[in-house]
């Protein structure tokens, strides 16, 4: 479980969860997070062979609702927090790449 | 009688009959806010014109003679990780600055059925994760008891506005203990229901199988009342569970008899501080003198608690935050190049260091060729001790333990060391984990006049018995009396 935390290890994971850190973050963020992590390793003690996880405490499955329209936010509603927007959607950078 | 001193069910009373105007409680609170939230820094904002107006709503319904809802005319704090419709909600966080919500949480819908009178949004630690509430993005909130202390977190504000007299009660959340730390930081009392038993409908969601939203009050019949109406199922949340709701304020003063105290030997370890120790020590004493019964009992996987926690939390609120990509809604940065430059600029700016340190982690323990070894492992040893537990209560009706290792630590202690800010939710947490209601109730005094607080825990749903079980405790002790003495009415 201890594979030491470098800081390539740390950068992909930013990367993953899109956090642009800067280069002092990421110095910081490994030495906290590798702490961390060597701390966690005290769960190595526990014998969980036969037990299953528990992913949630009140194990309800299958909680669904009738399959009919209710109402719902107005569109100005929805675009009232956009950060960027032409009164009908959001705005953001394009997607695709133009040029192919 | 003292507004600020009175208890919630007095206010209550007081307002039904016409002997103080909602009007005159709602701005009774608002000023002790204006004169001292300067200096405790409870609240990120308050909308004195929404509460007067809801509070004259009030005195006109009495007026009218019509019905009232359960709470009416009483003053309440929200913890700002909950959606008010037209209020800001920021979480405390720079990516939710801007935020105004367009629609309730349901546990709001539910106090405004109730007439309650919404004070304003308190502060609170980024996103619920933390324990001190430091790590707001806007400002630290203070312990009215010391000032040089924090309030504890992550629903630092909601407490220190109780403990302050700047409302009769508040609402906060509890994902890892964030309800219970502050409010044995802060003197009052804090209950985090069983997972399901309240709505997360409108709940800015940290983890989704730890989150439960709960009431702090003055008193024990405060936090029943204000559980009442803010229990119960929700369609809109599939997580919620659908039990009756039990009158908690009629069956409130009745004791229990007989009555099993259980006492976990592992609570009783290294690192926690004597005082505190002692202090719970003596409130079983103060059972047994009821003719309960204290019971030893092993909760074995106590001690891997805190590794556990801190790696299911962190991998739900990994998936969780995915949504603050400045898109829809929040922070969105100026300068990127392209999409997932736009996404990485903008959560980079948006998000404090525990935050990122908890979305790295989390990322990290879900990750390919490491699921298994984190996640997973910590999910089975989660089961193991919610086993522990269940096993418990076979002996014990309530769990007696501490709260916190020690009581409130100093602004500035603890934030730079992100493990032993970890550490310190060992109490807290495997209640989460295992998704059983925990009340911390003002249980003592440190030798330097700090708040002590003890803990209750119960099996699911057993909201009544610790109700009750706190409530025994509480009439015959002194502690719940006690304020700082910020809160003396000007």
């Amino acid at each position: 479980m201890t594979a030491r935390l470098t800081r390539d290890d740390v950068a992909k994971v930013a990367l993953l969860g899109r956090l642009k850190l800067s280069a002092e973050e990421l110095e910081r963020m490994t030495s906290q997070l590798g702490r961390v992590l060597e701390y966690v390793d005290i769960l190595n003690e526990v014998d969980t062979q036969s037990v299953e996880p528990l992913a949630h405490p009140i194990e309800l499955a299958n909680v669904f609702r009738e399959d009919v329209e209710r109402p719902c936010l107005s569109r100005e509603e929805a675009l009232a927090n956009a950060p960027k927007t032409d009164g009908r959607f959001f705005v953001v950078p394009a997607i695709l790449d133009v040029n192919h | 009688m003292s507004l600020l001193d009175a208890t919630a069910s007095q206010l209550l009373d007081a307002i039904a009959a016409r002997k103080s105007s909602a009007v005159s409680v709602a701005t009774a609170f608002l000023n002790q806010i204006a004169a001292h939230d300067a200096r405790i820094g409870a609240f990120l904002h308050v909308d004195r014109e929404g509460a007067l107006k809801q509070a004259a709503q009030v005195d006109e319904k009495l007026r009218a003679r019509q019905p009232l809802g359960k709470l009416a005319g009483l003053p309440i704090a929200i913890k700002d990780v909950v959606c008010t419709r037209g209020l800001p909600t920021t979480c405390g966080s720079r990516s939710l600055q801007k935020f105004v919500p367009p629609y309730d949480a349901e546990l709001i819908r539910r106090l405004r059925t109730a007439d309650a009178v919404i004070l304003g949004k308190t502060n609170m630690d980024e996103f619920a994760m933390g324990s001190s509430t430091e790590n707001s993005a806007f400002q630290i909130t203070r312990n009215p008891w010391d000032t040089e202390r924090t309030p504890g977190g992550s629903s630092g504000g909601s407490a220190a506005a109780v403990a302050a007299a700047m409302a009769p009660f508040a609402i906060g959340s509890d994902t890892g203990g964030s309800i219970r730390q502050p409010a044995a930081f802060c003197g009052v009392v804090g209950m985090k229901p069983t997972y399901g038993r309240v709505s997360r409908y409108g709940l800015v969601a940290f983890a989704s199988s730890l989150d439960q939203l709960g009431p702090f009050a003055t008193d024990v019949a405060g936090a029943a009342a204000l559980l009442e109406v803010i229990a119960g199922h929700d369609p809109r949340d599939s997580t919620s569970v659908d039990h009756p709701v039990p009158d908690y304020r009629r069956t409130l003063e009745r004791p229990l008899s007989p009555l099993r105290i259980g006492l976990a030997s592992e609570h009783f370890a290294e690192g926690l501080d004597a005082e505190v120790a002692a202090s719970v020590r003596r409130a079983a004493d103060v059972y047994r003198s009821f003719g309960a019964e204290i019971v030893d009992v092993t909760l074995p996987h106590s001690k891997y608690g805190v590794a556990a926690y801190y790696l299911i939390a962190p991998s739900e609120a990994a998936s969780n935050l995915a949504r603050y990509d400045g898109v829809h809604y929040g922070h969105r940065a100026e300068k990127f190049d392209g999409l997932i430059d736009m996404y990485a600029t903008s959560r980079g700016e948006a998000f404090g260091p525990e935050v990122k340190r908890r979305i790295m982690l989390g990322n990290y323990a879900l990750s390919a060729g490491y699921y298994d070894a984190y996640y997973l492992k910590a999910l089975k040893v989660r089961r193991l001790i919610r086993q522990d537990f269940d096993r418990a209560f076979e002996k014990c009706d309530v769990l007696l333990s501490p709260v916190t290792p020690t009581p409130a630590f100093k602004v500035g202690e603890l934030v730079n060391d992100p493990l032993a800010m970890y550490l310190s939710d060992i109490y807290t947490l495997s209640a989460n984990l295992a998704g059983l209601p925990g009340i911390s109730l003002p249980g003592g005094q440190s030798s330097t006049g700090l708040p002590i607080g003890i803990q209750l825990l119960g099996p699911p749903f057993a909201e009544e018995t610790l109700l009750r079980a706190a409530r025994m405790f509480e009439r015959e002790t002194p502690w719940h009396t006690k304020r700082p003495s910020l809160a003396v009415a000007p």
